[in-house]
C-alpha cells in the first residue's frame, strides 16, 4: 500500500528553490488540492515573476507565465474565455502587493472566480532580497540596509486585511507553513480556495506566510521560527472574509 | 442588392470584430476611441461575449494576453497614451507568439498631448513598440469601410501568423460616419490549437505560454524562428493602393487620411499638369517596399505626407535605397494638412528636382 507519493499535479521535474524554503511545501499543497478535487485537466495556471517563475516547469496543468504583477488579469482573460475550467495564480509578495497591486484589487472587487494562492515571505528573492511591499519595519534588506525605516519606507501591506475589506471577494485567508499543524491547516484552507471556485463562489485568496532563509540570512530552522516570533505576530493568520459562511451564519 | 449602412468609424471596427468571431473584449476610456468601447458593451452581453472595463491598459492587454493564450479570437482598442501603457503585454503577446487584434485610434503627442487626430505612432507600431525584437502587422485603414474589412483580416492575418496584429487608425477615421457595406457573419469554429492553453483533460502533456527562454541559445533560436517567419510576410503580405501612377513623374507615399488629403491633391496637381500619383501603404507592416522601389525607377522624386513630424519618410528612403530626393509634407499635434499644402509640396519637389 501506498502511503505517501508525489501528486499527480506536480511533473518530475526538480525544483530550483533554495534549501529550507516552503515553495516547495506550498507547490505541494496546491498540487494536493488538484488532485482532491479531481480537476487537473480542466486547470489553468499562471506563473508570476519572482522566485516562482518558472512554477509552469512544476505543475503539470495547463501554464500561462504572465508579466510581473499581472497574473490576475491574464488569469481574469482566460477565465472568462473558458469559465468551465479553474483557473489559478500563484504569486509573491512583490509581484501581487507591489507592481500588481491593481491587478489584484481590481479582481478581488470584480469577485472574479479565480484563485489567487499568494506567497508572502516578506523579501523579493529571486533578484536578490530587496526589500518587499511585505517586508517587517527594521527588517534588513538589500535596499533597506538599516532596517526599513516607516518614516522612509512606510509600513507593509497586509493584504489579507486589506482584500477583506473590500465587498467583492468571496474568500480571504492567510495560513503559514512553518510547522507540521499550519501545513495541515493550509491545505485544508488552499482546497477550500479551489473549491470555491468549482461551486461558482468567486475571487478566492489564500496568503501564505512562507520562509526565505537564503535571503534572510538565516538557517532554514531559525527561519521557521523567525515566522512565529516576528511575521505571525504583524500578520496574524486566521480568515479574513468568507462571504458565503457569512451568509449561512445570518440565516 | 449589399446592404449599406451609415456608421462611425470607432463603431464599424466593432460591429466587424464581432462578425469576425471576436467574443471577448478589454479596454479602458480613452478619446477618440470611445465609440469602439460603448458599443462593444451594449452588443457583447447579447451575444454571449465578454466586454469588461479593466482597471488599466495594463491590466486590458494583459486580460487579451489570458484569452489569446486559450486560443480565441480577442482584441483591445485605445488611443496613443494608452497604447503605450499596454506595450509591455504587447511584448510578451509577441514573444508568446499569441494572436490578438490591438485598435490604437491615434491621437497628438508625445505626453497626454491631445485629443485630435495624428499619425505620429508611426514608429511605436511599426518598429515594436515594447522591449525586445518584435513586429507587429501594422494595417492602416482610410476609410469606414477598411475599418470594418481590416478589422476582419487583422484577426486572419494574426491567426495565421500567431502574432499580433494592430489597426493604426486615427481620430479623423474613427470618429467620422461614412456609409459601410459589413462583412458578412463568419462562422469561426474554434478547433483546439496545438499550443493553446484549455486544460489537458490527463489527455496530453500541459502546454506552457511562455516567453521566457533562459538558455541563451534558445532565447537567440526562438528570435532567429520569429524573424524567419516575419520574413515571409514580409515578402507575401505586404499591401497597398496604387492611384494614378502609370504615367506618374513624382510619387505621394501616404496612408490613412493623409492619403485621402493626398488623393485631392493628386487631382488637383494634375490639373495644373504635373503628373503626380500616390502609393498608399495599406500594410504599414509589412511596408510595401517593393512597390515604392519599382516606382523608384520610373518617378524622378517622391513626397511623404503624414500627421507627424515624418516617421514613415525613413521607411519611404529606405525602400528606394535614397535613390531619388524624397521630401516631406506634414501636420503635426492633431492638424490636418489640407490638398493646398500637399500640391505645394509637389511643385516645391518639381522646383528642387529641376535645379
Amino acid at each position: 500500500m501506498i502511503v505517501f507519493e508525489k501528486p499527480k499535479s506536480l511533473t518530475n521535474a526538480e525544483l530550483h528553490y533554495c534549501p529550507g524554503c516552503t515553495h516547495g511545501i506550498i507547490h505541494r499543497l496546491v498540487a494536493e488540492a488538484i488532485d482532491a478535487l479531481g480537476i487537473e485537466g480542466r486547470c489553468i495556471g499562471v506563473a508570476p515573476v519572482g522566485c516562482a517563475v518558472m512554477a509552469y516547469n512544476y505543475f503539470a496543468c495547463d501554464m500561462v507565465e504572465a508579466a510581473h504583477g499581472r497574473a490576475p488579469a491574464v488569469a481574469t482573460g482566460i477565465k472568462r474565455s473558458l469559465p468551465e475550467n479553474i483557473v489559478f495564480t500563484y504569486q509573491g509578495d512583490g509581484d501581487l502587493a507591489s507592481i500588481g497591486m491593481a491587478e489584484t484589487v481590481h479582481a478581488a472587487t470584480r469577485n472574479e472566480n479565480i484563485t489567487v494562492i499568494f506567497v508572502n515571505n516578506a523579501i523579493y528573492g529571486m533578484t536578490g532580497g530587496q526589500m518587499a511591499p511585505t517586508s517587517l519595519p527594521g527588517q534588513v534588506t538589500q535596499t533597506s540596509p538599516y532596517g526599513r525605516d516607516v518614516k522612509t519606507a512606510g509600513y507593509p501591506v497586509k493584504v489579507a486585511e486589506l482584500l477583506s475589506s473590500l465587498d467583492g471577494p468571496e474568500f480571504i485567508a492567510r495560513v503559514a507553513v512553518n510547522n507540521v499543524k499550519n501545513v495541515r491547516n493550509a491545505k485544508k484552507v488552499i482546497e477550500k480556495a479551489f473549491r470555491n471556485q468549482i461551486e461558482g463562489k468567486g475571487f478566492s485568496l489564500v496568503e501564505v506566510i512562507s520562509a526565505c532563509p537564503t535571503n534572510w540570512g538565516m538557517t532554514p530552522e531559525k527561519a521557521l521560527k523567525w515566522i512565529d516570533e516576528k511575521m505571525i505576530p504583524y500578520y496574524p493568520l486566521g480568515v479574513y472574509k468568507d462571504k458565503s459562511e457569512a451568509k449561512e451564519d445570518a440565516q | 442588392m449589399e446592404n449599406k449602412v451609415l456608421m462611425k468609424g470607432n463603431e464599424a471596427i466593432a460591429e466587424a470584430a464581432i462578425r469576425a468571431g471576436c467574443r471577448h473584449y478589454f479596454g479602458y476610456p480613452i478619446t477618440p476611441q470611445t465609440e469602439l468601447a460603448a458599443y462593444m458593451a451594449k452588443r457583447m452581453p447579447k451575444i454571449g461575449g465578454t466586454f469588461l472595463q479593466a482597471e488599466s491598459e495594463i491590466a486590458a492587454i494583459n486580460m487579451v494576453y489570458g484569452v489569446a493564450a486559450t486560443g480565441r479570437r480577442v482584441m483591445t482598442s485605445s488611443s496613443s497614451p494608452g497604447v503605450s501603457l499596454k506595450q509591455e503585454g504587447i511584448s510578451y503577446i509577441a514573444g508568446s507568439d499569441l494572436p490578438c487584434l490591438i485598435v490604437n485610434v491615434e491621437r497628438g503627442g508625445p505626453g497626454l498631448g491631445g485629443i485630435q487626430p495624428s499619425q505620429s505612432d508611426y514608429f511605436q507600431a511599426t518598429k515594436g513598440g515594447g522591449h525586445g525584437d518584435y513586429h507587429l502587422i501594422v494595417l492602416a485603414p482610410s476609410s469606414v469601410q477598411e475599418m470594418a474589412d481590416m478589422t476582419s483580416l487583422a484577426f486572419d492575418l494574426a491567426e495565421k501568423y500567431r502574432m499580433p496584429a494592430m489597426l493604426l487608425a486615427d481620430g479623423t477615421v474613427g470618429q467620422m460616419m461614412e456609409p459601410v457595406v459589413l462583412p458578412e457573419e463568419k462562422n469561426v469554429e474554434f478547433t483546439e490549437k496545438d499550443w493553446a492553453v484549455t486544460g489537458t483533460k490527463c489527455a496530453r502533456p500541459h502546454h506552457i505560454v511562455n516567453s521566457l527562454y533562459l538558455v541563451p541559445e534558445e532565447l537567440e533560436q526562438k528570435n532567429f524562428e520569429r524573424f524567419e517567419r516575419y520574413a515571409k510576410i514580409e515578402e507575401t503580405e505586404a499591401r497597398y493602393e496604387s492611384f494614378m501612377m502609370d504615367d506618374a513623374e513624382y510619387c505621394i507615399v501616404a496612408f490613412g487620411i493623409a492619403a485621402r488629403v493626398s488623393k485631392n491633391a493628386v487631382l488637383a496637381a494634375r490639373a495644373e499638369g504635373i503628373r503626380v500619383g500616390l502609393i498608399r501603404p495599406i500594410t504599414l507592416w509589412p511596408f510595401p517596399k517593393k512597390a515604392l522601389k519599382d516606382a523608384s525607377e520610373k518617378v524622378k522624386g517622391f513626397l511623404s505626407v503624414e500627421l507627424s513630424m515624418g516617421q514613415m519618410i525613413e521607411d519611404v528612403r529606405l525602400s528606394i535605397g535614397c535613390s531619388k530626393p524624397v521630401e516631406l509634407v506634414n501636420r503635426a499635434g492633431g492638424m490636418i494638412m489640407s490638398p493646398e499644402e500637399v500640391v505645394a509640396g509637389i511643385r516645391k519637389l518639381k522646383e528642387g528636382e529641376a535645379k
